[in-house]
């Protein structure tokens, strides 16, 4: 998919010429491989991201450098960022489940900041490619079993066996299925919304490009917000529910 | 209702977008790729809107509960705001699912390689 005018097309560029030239003996080797390699602009979800993770990082640092009893505009705005996360944390996962939250909280800060930048012309969301949303829901995904082995032993391994021990062949396909739809169904929400929002507004654009896309921005916003908010809320909710027995 | 219409109008724009996979084709597109295309763009306007009326009809019941929940405990009211919009989201998610069928139908049609010859 081509995405017109970018910012960082000058870096996603020669990045892509270089990658591909690098692999083109791996390509000429194997002409199948030919296919992960058409695309002009294809680390374009990389280079937006580190632009993104700068971006957070830099902000962080100037916040906390010089930290007051009264704060100034930028801790202000990061104290009620850091303190509504840590609410929301502490009313879903209780007081054992705080340790997850540089996880929890680094997920939600830049999933909202990547899908708000894409609302911005010449930026791009990673959040609108599938390979930055699995990676956070594979991550996502195992720590819930890493979790779950580590409080409750191997005994967390009998939660798929269901209820009584003869339905096991029954429920263990069942559950298997369930848990692997997980990180599918939080890479593809994602996914489907940024992209989806990305493709109607240019579409919108190719059409009126006047005064009708303007509620379409407002509900790109809205879908923005709410859907880093619900990737964060299922996240905690998956491993609280992979604790939950013990505690 | 609103939700309908939203998706709605999401389907007549990709239908009609999908037009361009005819146009990049090639100008002499043969006849069977022409029926292909579209018999394409049929089933995804149809299967985005199947999937916009379930998700609308769920959605409706939710937040007619939510209300409900609201309107007899309004001190609730968080609470059942965070569970309405985390059921809002989850029942999206199937009609996401529909709509990334169909960018896939008409946007990165895996057979269309057997039928754009040229």
């Amino acid at each position: 998919m081509e995405h017109g005018f970018l910012w960082l097309n000058f870096i996603t560029g020669p990045l892509t010429e270089y990658f591909n030239n690098l692999f083109k003996p791996f390509v000429a080797a194997h002409p199948g491989a030919a296919f992960f390699f058409k695309d002009s602009n294809m680390y374009n979800q990389v280079v937006y991201m580190w632009l993104y993770m700068l971006f957070l990082i830099v902000i962080g640092f100037l916040a906390t450098r010089a930290i007051k009893m009264v704060p100034g505009i930028l801790q202000n705005f990061m104290e009620v960022v850091v303190e509504g996360l840590r609410d929301l944390l502490h009313d879903n996962m209780g007081e054992h489940g705080m340790i997850f939250f540089p996880l929890i909280a680094t997920i939600a800060v830049f999933i909202f900041t990547a899908n708000m930048a894409g609302i911005i012309p010449g930026f791009f969301s990673p959040t609108a490619n599938m390979n930055t949303n699995a990676a956070m829901a594979i991550v996502v995904f195992l720590l819930t079993h890493v979790v779950g082995i580590r409080i409750h032993g191997f005994k967390y391994l009998k939660q798929f066996m269901g209820p009584v021990w003869w339905m096991a062949p029954i429920m263990i396909p069942i559950e298997l299925i369930g848990h692997l739809a997980r990180p599918l169904s939080l890479t593809m929400r994602l996914f489907g919304n940024i992209a989806g929002e990305d493709l109607v507004l240019g579409v919108l654009l190719l059409l009126v490009p006047y005064v009708v896309p303007l509620p379409f921005l407002a509900l790109m916003i809205f879908t923005s917000v709410l859907q880093s908010f619900v990737f964060s809320l299922l996240a905690m909710m998956y491993i609280s529910g992979a604790m939950e027995e013990a505690h | 209702m609103k939700n309908v219409f939203r998706i709605a109008g999401l389907v007549g724009l990709f239908v009609m977008a999908g037009t361009s996979v005819l146009m990049a084709a090639g100008g002499a597109a043969s006849p069977e790729a022409i029926s292909f295309l579209s018999w394409c763009a049929m089933a995804a306007g149809i299967g985005i809107g199947i999937a916009a009326v379930g998700t609308g009809i769920g959605q409706g019941f939710g937040v007619r509960g939510a209300c409900e929940g609201i309107s007899r405990n309004p001190e609730a009211s968080g609470k059942i705001i965070t569970a309405l919009i985390l059921g809002l989201a989850m029942m999206e998610s199937l009609a996401i699912y529909a709509l990334v069928v169909e960018l896939i139908l008409l946007y990165a049609n895996p057979f269309i390689k057997y039928v754009i010859a040229a």
